[in-house]
């Protein structure tokens, strides 16, 4: 069975890091002092949830246990649940959040005052446990109160580098977040009437008698709806994510780097678990939001990839090719089985392994370009930054699904998914056209990064990339190649994860 | 009449599109130079003139490129996904249980818990302080960090940049990358009058009756209606008004943005120390050594009042906090 | 549906007072309207709450004694506490963002010098131009 100490660590990382968070404002700001302590703190949890997933499937059967907040047992008291798909989402967030603090660390001291930089600590030490939170809840009101710490978070990691554009970027990002925060607390009012429970378990339960009787069905559907759209502006689904590129595109490289990485994944997992977790597959399908999810997906992969072809901007272009990976994931998600939703799980874990690294490299190419961040002048910047220019490459082959690339992994358990189902026509010739989409931005970038150009480079006066920033981005590769190859166990791993996730 | 009726709905309509009516006191010049072109930079950007101009372009912006369409095309849309979101929630809200029934499906096994063994299981009178600072005490305490954050965030941008805006106070290194757009932004109009005798004669009777009432509603939260939210809300308004009465520097004395920042994130601590250690001996089955008290006395339901002692001191200089920063631009 | 609309007439006047305030917050261009309008909602989801957790004939949930030194804990006698525990917390999550949403608005109008969002945008972009400009004339300058 599992030991005590591996049935207390989703408990002790989520409050290690709040307690992390809230000592940081204390600490002197010298030497960096205060992000060297998040680092270490993130990096341990990273080791605390290694190990937890190491005891939950190490027996080989696949173990998960709920953990009661407090003296009171289920129905009564707030819980939280763990099994190996949680505590692999934990590992993986708690490596790319790692390696985006430690990737920008030198980027992070150009753009952030230092009096600022103790509250961007404070700031991801927040998000860093309101992400672990919503991975580990088990109850529908807390998931509500941490996406609202994650949302004022996420914004203000999006304000801390002062000017005009983030502040306006931010606003509009806030906006969109509470309608999305609105909708979200009218949807969990609404369930809680219908089945007096905020329990995911307990809900779930109440939800298929409901169903059973056929009583209560379209107030059922409208707070399914109102939570998966609220949820959806959040994760910057197609038609809501007008916000996301101006809040990724315009922040410092750190932030940029986690908004994208990490702060969708934890609003996309939630939607996965109110599917799979509070409804059950079954009532989905009755109710009709998978094929929805699955049109918006579709939608999403396309319509990201021909904004992103628009860009000139390399960030606000990486930002774009977000929205389409999104759609990869509701893609797997509005398959609507046991395979769809491993896809989507695996899909969160590449990108948020990718995407991390593609900001990280961009950050630093157009570093090297002299602040510039417009394609045309990055120019033969991988002659000044190889590691950079190494990382946007592996991340565009990843995007465009290379075969030994991270991105394929996915894409190829999305496809293997896909052949149960009866949309596989769609899936399958939408997975296409986003592949030679994405290919259609990513290639030039990469042209243009490594095109020798003489001229320019004398202007280029940045210094070299630290040791931090090559250590990163070789880990950052190191990953994006270990989940392209030996993606097999992975994907059986999450599987398992998902089965025992109910 | 006719004009009137006509004045009215113009003001309505302007309201409606965001376009209040000025200021009265507020300087327009003259007489703009007539043709600036677009991309020449005026001499002063930030004067009234230049935004007269730029609102001109801003119309004519929009006419070329037709965003008028576009936001008229907007609004229509919002109007109508509203009415649409409205129908379907109304349709919603008549299928849902009826209004104050005590067979409805919220009125079940939880609730009976909650209210028959709430008392002597967290040893609190009050049955919603009970719930929020023990049985569902982990929501409670991500409510306390949410209020942390939007205070250290606030801080942040309003509190920490305001000192570049002067340019003797921004630091040299903004200054030589000439990142310092912020000596632009106009000082806030914040006037605090000197000898208001009157307002300092209700204030000083005031002030310790409000912070009485504050600390009655802190302490007696686990037994009548009130807690940390609503004392720690009452006690911001007495630092509220002694800044007003008194001036910001006098509550600088006593509280300043140092005390604000060891407050918050020691009484947050205390509240995560504590009720981490309640989690822990709760889901490992440990014997808790918190005594919980009689219902009904002021030394009862356990870690409650603490707690409420802590949320308080989070409310209070959080909610002073705002105010000083959106007045002050520093606490 | 429109009898059960009455029965329930809190919720309803709770809905509809969250689509004012949803439509306040699409529709306006000014900040602080849009502000207002997202309080707005908020508000009526506290409504909602308030009416959810009301039972006919039943007290507020705090103990009251029974005359011989001990307390009444019948269920049949008091409302449901779970939804005010909600809207406590839906307040401070409210006060909270209220307060960022109006501290970057600040910061917004210290720069632009307005509160009409589409007008910022033109600011914006304008001040991009000649950004761009002057970074173009500099790269001429070292060029030549």
């Amino acid at each position: 069975m599992i030991n005590l100490f591996a049935y207390n660590i989703p408990f002790i990382s989520i409050f290690l890091l709040m307690i992390s968070a809230v000592i940081t404002p204390l600490i002197p700001d010298k030497n960096r002092i205060p992000e060297k302590l998040s680092c270490f703190v993130i990096g341990f949890i990273a080791v605390l949830s290694a190990y937890l997933l190491y005891v939950l499937t190490a027996s080989g059967q696949t173990l998960s246990f709920n953990f009661p907040m407090g003296h009171f047992p289920a129905p009564w008291g707030n819980e939280l649940r763990a099994g190996p798909l949680e505590a692999i989402l934990a590992l993986v967030f708690c490596i790319a959040m790692l390696l985006s603090l430690l990737g920008n660390f030198s980027s992070t001291e150009e753009d952030i005052a230092p009096k600022r930089r103790n509250i961007f600590c404070v700031l991801v030490n927040l998000l860093t446990a309101s992400l672990l939170a919503l991975t580990y809840t088990n109850d529908l009101f807390t998931a509500y109160v941490f996406i609202e710490i994650n949302t004022i978070a996420a914004c203000a990691i999006v304000a801390v580098k002062e000017g005009p554009e983030t502040t306006r970027a931010a606003l509009r990002y806030l906006v969109m977040s509470l309608v999305g925060s609105g909708l979200v607390m009218i949807a969990i009012c609404l369930l809680y009437d219908l089945t007096g429970h905020l329990l995911m378990q307990n809900m779930h339960r109440a939800i298929l008698v409901l169903v059973s009787t056929k009583s209560y069905l379209m107030p059922l559907t409208v707070s399914l709806a109102l939570i998966t759209t609220g949820l959806a502006i959040k994760s910057a689904l197609y038609p809501f994510a007008s916000w996301l590129p101006d809040a990724h595109g315009s922040s410092t490289n750190a932030s940029s780097a986690i908004l994208s990485g990490l702060v969708l994944k934890g609003h996309i997992f939630t939607i996965i678990k109110i599917f799979y977790r509070v409804f059950g597959l079954e009532v989905i399908h009755l109710l009709r939001m998978d094929t929805a999810i699955f049109i918006l997906g579709l939608t999403a992969m396309i319509m990201g990839s021909v904004h992103a072809l628009r860009q000139v901007n390399v960030k606000r272009m990486i930002a774009w090719s977000s929205v389409a990976q999104v759609g990869y994931i509701f893609l797997g998600v509005g398959l609507n089985t046991t395979a769809g939703i491993a896809a989507a799980c695996l899909h969160i874990i590449v990108h948020a392994c990718v995407k991390p690294m593609l900001f990280t490299a961009a950050g630093g190419l157009s570093n090297a370009a002299g602040h510039k961040k417009g394609l045309h002048a990055l120019m033969g910047t991988f002659y000044v930054n190889h590691w950079a220019g190494l990382g946007l490459a592996a991340g565009a082959f990843s995007m465009m699904g290379i075969p030994g690339f991270a991105g394929f992994a996915s894409k190829l358990s999305l496809t293997l998914a896909s052949f149960d189902s009866p949309v596989i026509v769609w899936s399958l010739s939408a997975l296409a056209a986003s592949s030679v989409l994405n290919a259609l931005y990513y290639v030039p970038a990469v042209i243009v990064v490594l095109t020798h150009n003489k001229d320019a480079h004398k202007n280029f006066t940045a210094p070299a990339p630290t040791r931090l920033y090559k250590i990163s981005m070789a880990i950052f590769i190191a990953l994006n190649f270990y989940l392209g190859l030996f993606c097999v166990p992975l994907l059986r791993l999450i599987t398992r994860g998902v089965n025992v996730s109910l | 009449m006719n004009e009137e009726i006509k004045t009215i709905w113009r003001n309505f309509f302007n309201w409606i599109m965001g376009n209040g009516p000025r200021p009265e006191n507020e300087v327009i010049p003259p007489e703009p130079p007539p043709d600036l072109p677009f991309t020449q930079k005026p001499k002063d950007k930030y004067s009234r003139f230049h935004e007269a101009t730029l609102k001109e372009r801003y119309s004519q912006w929009q006419e070329i490129h037709g965003l008028h369409i576009f936001s008229m095309l907007y609004s229509g849309l919002s109007v109508l996904t509203c009415i649409v979101i409205v129908s379907l929630l109304l349709a919603t809200v008549a299928e849902l249980p009826p209004f104050g029934d005590e067979k409805n499906p919220a009125n079940n096994e939880v609730i009976r818990r909650y209210v028959e063994h709430g008392g002597h299981e967290t040893g609190a009178q009050n049955i919603v302080a009970g719930l929020i600072l023990d049985y569902r005490a982990f929501d409670t305490f991500g409510e306390s960090a949410v209020l942390f954050t939007a205070a250290v965030s606030v801080l942040m941008i309003l509190g920490i940049s305001r000192r570049n805006i002067f340019p003797d106070k921004a630091s040299p290194k903004a200054a030589q990358t000439g990142e310092n757009y912020l000596l632009r932004a106009p000082p806030r109009l914040h006037v605090f009058k000197e000898d208001d005798a009157i307002l300092r004669a209700v204030a000083s009777l005031s002030i310790p009756a409000i912070i009485l009432l504050g600390c009655v509603v802190v302490i007696n939260g686990h037994l009548t209606p009130g807690g940390g939210f609503s004392g720690g809300a009452i006690l911001s308004t007495a630092l509220i008004l002694c800044a007003n009465a008194y001036g910001f520097e006098r509550v600088h004395k006593f509280f300043n943005e140092k005390t604000f920042i060891v407050s918050s994130s020691t009484a947050l601590m205390i509240y995560a120390l504590s009720k981490g250690y309640s989690f822990f001996t709760g889901a490992n089955h440990f014997h808790s050594i918190i005594p919980k008290g009689t219902i009904g006395n002021i030394l009862s339901g356990g870690l409650i009042l603490p707690l409420n002692i802590c949320v308080g001191l989070i409310v209070a200089g959080t909610l002073y906090g705002f105010y000083a920063l959106f007045s002050e631009g520093e606490i | 549906m429109l009898e059960k609309l009455l029965l329930n007439h809190y919720e309803a006047a709770a809905v509809i007072l969250s689509g004012i305030g949803l439509t306040n917050l699409l529709l306006q261009r000014n900040l602080i309207k849009k502000i207002i309008g997202l309080n707005i909602m908020d508000t009526a989801v506290y409504l909602f709450l308030a009416a959810k957790g009301y039972v006919e004939g039943r007290a507020a949930p705090i103990l009251i004694e029974n005359g011989s030194g001990g307390w009444l804990t019948s269920s049949s006698l008091y409302v449901n506490p779970v939804p005010a525990g909600l809207v406590l917390t839906g307040i401070v999550v409210s006060v909270s963002v209220t307060a960022f949403a109006l501290a970057l608005t600040l910061k917004l109008y210290e720069h632009y010098g307005t509160l009409n969002i589409d007008e910022a945008l033109l600011k914006m972009t304008h001040e991009q131009e000649v950004l761009e400009e002057k970074i173009t004339k500099a790269e001429e300058e070292v060029l030549a």
